[in-house]
């Protein structure tokens, strides 16, 4: 992908919105089971999950300006389809570490479990939208860097 | 061919005012008033008994160009009766393969083009890396298309993939139904809006002489004029008539490779660009397989570093040539370089398009590998340098290069062939439809020489009352957009020119959920 600044932000704020908020809701129910607590409920997978997602799109913000950094030193002015899907690493562990720190609000210990899970999915089903669903609900997205305004 | 209908754009009546299309007669031609006059009216050209027709958008070219705006135009919603596409092959892609062929890309051999630049469908997706590996039934071209450029180099599609899926394109949009084959010999400005299209029909016997087309919207994709030569090698041609021993890359020159499968051969190349890099790889393949070549790599320039002082901007080079993917970086078709490029003007536009572009090839390992099995071998070897002369020697036997030294020392290269491989002529005013327009509709040239147009393809100087004339391809060099002369370049103009008849009434914008119901359609090969 070529994305520029606005539209690495735009875009990761549109599919966290949309993708991400719709996975979420659907595989809920599925990983009450994988949750610390044997008692856990699919609100609490909620509050987990919905948590993580507030801290993809918010931080993701301040990420996406690394990145943008870094994408000035590549010849091409890209970002490899490649960097999108990796970057999902330090990025998962961050969104732990702030979860565990009571960010955006407090789920207790993180259930490593459940959370692996939630984030590599949501983290990879986004990532398949973006190179290539996407160029077919907005056909000039590909020509505008990701900007979708 | 005599329906008659309101010119899309003219105030309604316009039809009636202007007169209907006509029947003509059979023989009628160009008059001299006609040919003198920078704008005709309707009476004019009724008067001249050319048979005429309406239509809401003529598309001049008939290759890739005019294939991308169709595509694009029949899916936002156009009838192929509101398109005509005047061009002198049947296929859209049979320019282009002609030019591959003979650049020494067979059907099965790889172009320079990215996974998305999908011809065949205008969102690029899904890309020909996701389609081969459905065909192939393989998980390798996946592989490569996600982890380019950092665990594999990038992916790029086979040529006969490429011819294919347009012919399967062509035939869903009904392509055939638009096109009519011929020459345009001229477009000029109609008093009250518009354009005249004078066509050539192809065929003759039997058929009108000339053919009129009165349209308020045209669109010109004519690609290169020619093949062009380096100046001393085209003194060289025009001064011997030797048209076999000097070939350019881009022409029909199997005979070379021929050749040297009955004899030994010395064969210089001239240019590194991609094309030199594919001569380079028959010639050494052909080597290889037992043909005795020696090649002589004629640089003119020769790159032995990073290109550009600035760490952020700064493009491989080694060994004699510069190295990037694509014709350029890859954020100039659709990132932030495209903005960048599209915020300039005059000189400091073109000196972002020579960073940016200039002569340079593909990192392929297979190459660099057969450059330097073949170095070692003593069959390719390189030399710098400003050529002074090319003769032919009096025995017949080769012909002599001389060539200067940045040291001062004159060089001599004994060869049986030169292939200039440095390119096409991209000099419009050769063409004779640019020719005409640039001496009778106001249009001018951009910093690069090339037609001027706006950020959305419309030629400037050109508009007539409601009309416009819009350009695509390598015509355009030079403009806002750096990529032109590329699949996602004319796919992106298309795209820019399709939104820009919205804009003046010809059809409507295409949104998400006619982007999605026609994607469908695509996958379901259905007409649009």
């Amino acid at each position: 992908m070529t994305p520029t600044l606005f539209g690495r932000i735009q875009t990761r704020l549109f599919l966290v919105a949309t993708v991400g908020v719709l996975w979420t809701l659907l595989i809920g129910p599925a990983l009450a089971g994988m949750m610390s607590d044997p008692d856990a409920t699919t609100g609490d997978v909620y509050r987990l999950a919905f948590g993580a997602l507030v801290l993809v799109a918010v931080v993701g913000i301040g990420w996406e300006l690394i990145y943008h950094a870094l994408q000035q030193y590549r010849w091409e002015k890209d970002w490899p389809t490649f960097f999108g899907l990796v970057t999902g690493l330090p990025e998962g562990i961050v969104v732990a570490l702030l979860l565990g720190a009571g960010l955006p609000w407090d789920v207790g210990d993180v259930p490593l479990g459940a959370y692996t899970v939630h984030f590599a999915t949501t983290w990879v089903l986004i990532w398949l939208v973006a190179n290539g669903p996407m160029q077919v609900l907005f056909p000039r997205w590909r020509f505008r860097g990701g900007q979708l305004l | 061919m005599s329906e008659t209908r309101r010119i899309a754009g003219a105030p309604i009546g316009a039809a009636q005012e202007a007169g209907p299309a006509n029947q003509g007669t059979e023989g009628a031609d160009l008059t001299q008033a006609l040919i003198d006059r920078d704008t005709w009216t309707d009476a004019e050209v009724a008067a001249s008994g050319i048979p005429m027709e309406d239509v809401d958008l003529v598309s001049v070219g008939g290759g890739l160009g005019s294939f991308a705006l169709a595509d694009t135009l029949r899916i936002a919603g156009l009838g192929t009766g509101q398109i005509r596409v005047l061009g002198d092959n049947s296929s859209p892609t049979a320019t282009y393969e002609y030019l591959a062929a003979n650049s020494q890309i067979p059907e099965h051999e790889r172009l320079r083009s990215d996974a998305g630049s999908v011809m065949d469908n205008i969102w690029g997706f899904p890309s020909y890396a996701l389609r081969e590996a459905w065909t192939d039934k393989s998980l390798k071209a996946v592989w490569q298309v996600v982890t380019e450029p950092i665990l594999a180099e990038y992916y790029t599609p086979r040529a006969g993939q490429v011819y294919a899926s347009v012919r399967r394109e062509a035939a869903r949009i009904g392509w055939e139904d638009m096109l009519r084959l011929g020459f345009v010999r001229m477009i000029r400005k109609r008093e009250g809006g518009g354009y005249f299209v004078v066509h050539t029909p192809q065929g003759g016997s039997g058929g009108a002489k000339r053919h009129i087309y009165r349209t308020n919207f045209a669109h010109i994709a004519v690609g290169y004029p020619g093949v062009a030569f380096l100046p001393d090698l085209q003194e060289y041609r025009e001064r011997t008539g030797d048209y076999s021993r000097v070939v350019n890359a881009y022409e029909p020159h199997d005979h070379v490779y021929a050749e040297t499968r009955t004899r030994p051969c010395t064969i210089v190349v001239r240019g590194s660009g991609i094309v030199a890099s594919r001569v380079l790889q028959r010639l050494l393949d052909d080597y290889e397989s037992g043909a005795q070549i020696r090649v002589i790599h004629l640089f003119r320039n020769y790159v032995d570093g990073p290109q550009g002082d600035d760490p952020k901007f700064k493009r491989p080079g080694r060994n004699g040539f510069a190295y990037q993917a694509f014709n350029f970086p890859k954020s100039a078709w659709g990132g932030q370089l495209r903005y960048a490029l599209e915020e300039l003007e005059g000189d400091a536009r073109s000196e972002l398009l020579d960073k940016m572009g200039g002569t340079n090839t593909a990192p392929r390992k297979s190459w660099s590998d057969q450059l330097e099995r073949a170095r070692k071998a003593g069959a390719y070897d390189q030399a710098v340098g400003k050529v002074v002369s090319v003769e032919a020697m009096d025995d017949g036997s080769a012909i002599r290069t001389r060539v200067a030294t940045s040291a001062g020392d004159e060089h001599v290269i004994d060869a049986q062939f030169i292939i200039d491989a440095t390119g096409l002529l991209a000099r419009i005013e050769e063409h004779r439809l640019m020719a005409d327009l640039l001496d009778h509709s106001g249009v001018g040239k951009n910093p690069k020489g090339r037609l001027d147009v706006e950020r959305h393809f419309e030629v400037r100087g050109a508009a007539s009352g409601p009309g416009r004339l819009y350009a695509s391809g390598s015509m355009t060099l030079g403009g806002y957009y750096a990529g032109v002369d590329s699949f996602l370049g004319l796919q992106y103009a298309a795209q820019r020119i399709a939104d820009n008849l919205a804009e003046q009434g010809l059809g409507k914008k295409l949104g998400t959920g006619r982007s999605v119901q026609q994607w469908v359609r695509w996958a379901r090969n259905k007409t649009p």
